[in-house]
């Protein structure tokens, strides 16, 4: 399922939310507040925001802000690698 | 012999073999090969000539792995720089080394456009990847152009190949220059003790910028076997499976890599059985760790190594000797011979700890136009004008000869009157699984001299206070070793190589 499906089988309120979210932590974690560097659909692993350490305390922080479970198959760059692609996934897993 | 040889051999002797798996696509031995030939043609056309240096700064991929063969084929000194510089380091870089020419990423666009009006780089920009600007040098564009021959650079294996530029923890970056010679032995003794074969597939998520990284795909050339090229290790269990799908039989990490590879055991889902070897070095492995690893996957040869750019590689341990030497990074590899002495150069005598020093062809040449930092650490050796490299590391050496690391010179410290090894402790954190990573300091203190504080980072989940810590710590140290600070921390500062940088951990404290 490619993530433009996923988003547009989100509740569009839902999805805003968890977009607004995930971008702070993004921002606030990993970029130490300086969202300038950054956009919705920045490539996170090949702009060095994300590494092993990192995507791992982001799953951990989806896990417990959403009450998701995500599953170590689920940790793909298809599903994490941007902003756009978090909020769509976990969106669609929150419904 | 050069470098460069070993890929023309391979690509004569298994032209159709992939010399690199990448994002699902192969690259042959003669692919790589034939590209590298056009863009070290391109090279001399714009000017460049023997001796003149060619910096990449490039993610892990095929355009990478071509611009180090173009550059040295075309007679150049490849400096491969890490893509997360920033435009100071980078303009620093680009002066220092007085680079001709620079291949970059085009998403560093503005990275590179400060660097280059720092520095007042006049050379050549090379661009990989998508939106070009207008008259922007396109390598995609250069190496599928028409078949071309760079003309023969008449090198001789004393010329410089690499400038590795090592990212000190104090001060302005130092560039490693290394000759084709130190490498083709370097390359030759690495592949000899991993007992490497043209049938294995080694995994590969180092960066290309990292010397570790890059011997990867140099060892790969001379052995002939196919390096499964990943961009990073941000995804590790995607990266994983893919040790299954591609029957990998290599694995060279850093403690970080096999901190996460842990967090998957005991490795349902994944396929790991293809893997004959994993190999480790910048930093200790833990011998909680390997011994971990061993006991989910009993087939596995552990290879722990030590090492420094200044020479590459120094030791390794034999993995049929792990179990009596678990802690030791083994034996000098072959065709160097190392030796530790006193801090009056006296060699010093078994189990006693001084600074280790390094002989052979394996040492770099110096640090690029740094005359003074050079001599402080190539010195005199016993034989008239031989030069041996002083490490700056401590260890010491059991009856058997196996080199055991205490720690770097700057990091013991001492606490009421005692020398500390931080190795020691760190050693008895990680015997804690919930541990992920820690690093022990000296931070100043009155009654002291320097408390033992440690640093730690759990893993992702785990829960562990400092209390319980420490009643760990209690029970297997001497008093003395027990830390007095515990911090916890998200992560820990690390230079690009991956080292963890203690002197900024003692400057906060």
């Amino acid at each position: 399922m490619n993530k433009t499906t996923l988003a547009e089988k989100c509740n569009p309120a839902v999805l805003t939310t968890v977009h607004k979210k995930v971008r702070g932590y993004i921002v606030d974690n990993f970029l130490l507040g300086a969202d300038d560097d950054i956009t919705d659909s920045t490539q996170l692993m090949e702009s060095g925001v994300l590494d092993s350490t990192a995507t791992m305390e982001l799953v951990m922080f989806l896990e417990e802000s959403f009450g998701i479970v995500i599953d170590d198959d689920e940790i793909i760059p298809e599903n994490l690698n941007s902003i756009d692609n978090i909020s769509a996934f976990v969106a669609a897993r929150s419904n | 012999m050069l470098v460069q040889d070993f890929l023309r051999a391979s690509a004569a002797q298994y032209p159709e073999k992939p010399c690199l798996i990448f994002a699902g696509q192969s690259h042959s031995f003669q692919d790589i090969d034939t590209k590298s030939d056009i863009l070290a043609a391109e090279f001399q056309s714009l000017g460049v000539r023997r001796g003149d240096r060619v910096a990449a700064m490039l993610d892990n991929s095929p355009d990478m792995v071509v611009a180090l063969w173009a550059a040295l084929k075309a007679g150049a000194v490849f400096i491969p720089v890490s893509p997360g510089f920033k435009a100071e380091k980078l303009g620093f870089l680009l002066s220092d080394s007085g680079a001709v020419c620079l291949l970059v990423q085009t998403h560093l666009g503005r990275v590179v456009k400060e660097a280059v009006e720092l520095s007042h780089f006049t050379g050549t920009l090379i661009w990989s990847g998508p939106n070009l600007g207008d008259g922007a040098l396109s390598l995609a564009t250069i190496v599928e152009g028409q078949t071309a021959t760079p003309t023969d650079p008449q090198l001789i294996d004393q010329d410089l190949c690499l400038i590795i530029y090592t990212s000190g923890s104090t001060g302005k970056p130092k560039g490693v220059m290394m000759t084709h010679r130190a490498i083709c032995n370097n390359v030759w003794s690495i592949s000899t003790y991993l007992r490497n074969t043209p049938d294995d597939i080694v995994l590969c998520v180092l960066p290309l910028s990292f010397d570790y990284g890059l011997f990867q795909v140099l060892t790969g050339a001379r052995v002939g076997f196919t390096v499964l090229l990943e961009r990073s290790f941000a995804f590790p269990f995607d990266v994983l499976k893919r040790i299954g799908t591609h029957r990998v039989t290599g694995f060279p990490g850093v403690p970080t890599i096999f901190a996460a590879l842990l967090q998957f055991a005991p490795f349902d889902g994944l396929d790991l059985s293809s893997l004959r070897y994993v190999s480790n070095t910048a930093a200790a492995f833990p011998a909680a760790h390997i011994t971990a690893l061993r006991k989910l996957l009993p087939q596995l040869d552990v290879y722990s190594m030590y090492g420094l750019t200044e020479c590459t590689r120094v030791a390794y341990l034999e993995p049929a000797r792990l179990d009596d030497k678990i802690s030791s990074v083994g034996r000098a590899m072959p065709n160097s011979e190392v030796y530790i002495v006193d801090e009056e150069g006296r060699r010093c005598a078994p189990c006693e700890t001084g600074e280790l020093v390094v002989r052979g062809t394996s040492l770099m040449l110096g640090y690029w136009k740094r005359p003074d930092a050079t001599a402080k650490v190539l010195r005199d050796g016993e034989l008239a004008g031989e030069k041996v490299l002083y490490t700056g590391d401590l260890f010491w050496m059991d009856e058997d000869g196996d080199l055991y690391f205490v720690g770097r010179r700057d990091d013991v410290f001492k606490c009421r009157g005692e020398k500390v090894s931080p190795r020691e402790v760190e050693a008895c954190l990680f015997e804690l699984p919930a541990i992920a990573e820690a690093a022990v300091v000296g931070v100043a203190n009155d009654n002291d001299g320097f408390a033992i504080k440690a640093h730690i980072v759990l893993r992702a989940g785990q829960v562990l206070t400092e209390d319980q810590i420490r009643k760990h710590c209690r029970a297997r140290l001497e008093p003395l070793l027990v830390p007095r600070y515990f911090e916890f921390c998200e992560s820990l500062p690390k230079t690009d190589s991956g080292k963890i940088v203690t002197a900024a951990l003692r400057q906060s404290g």
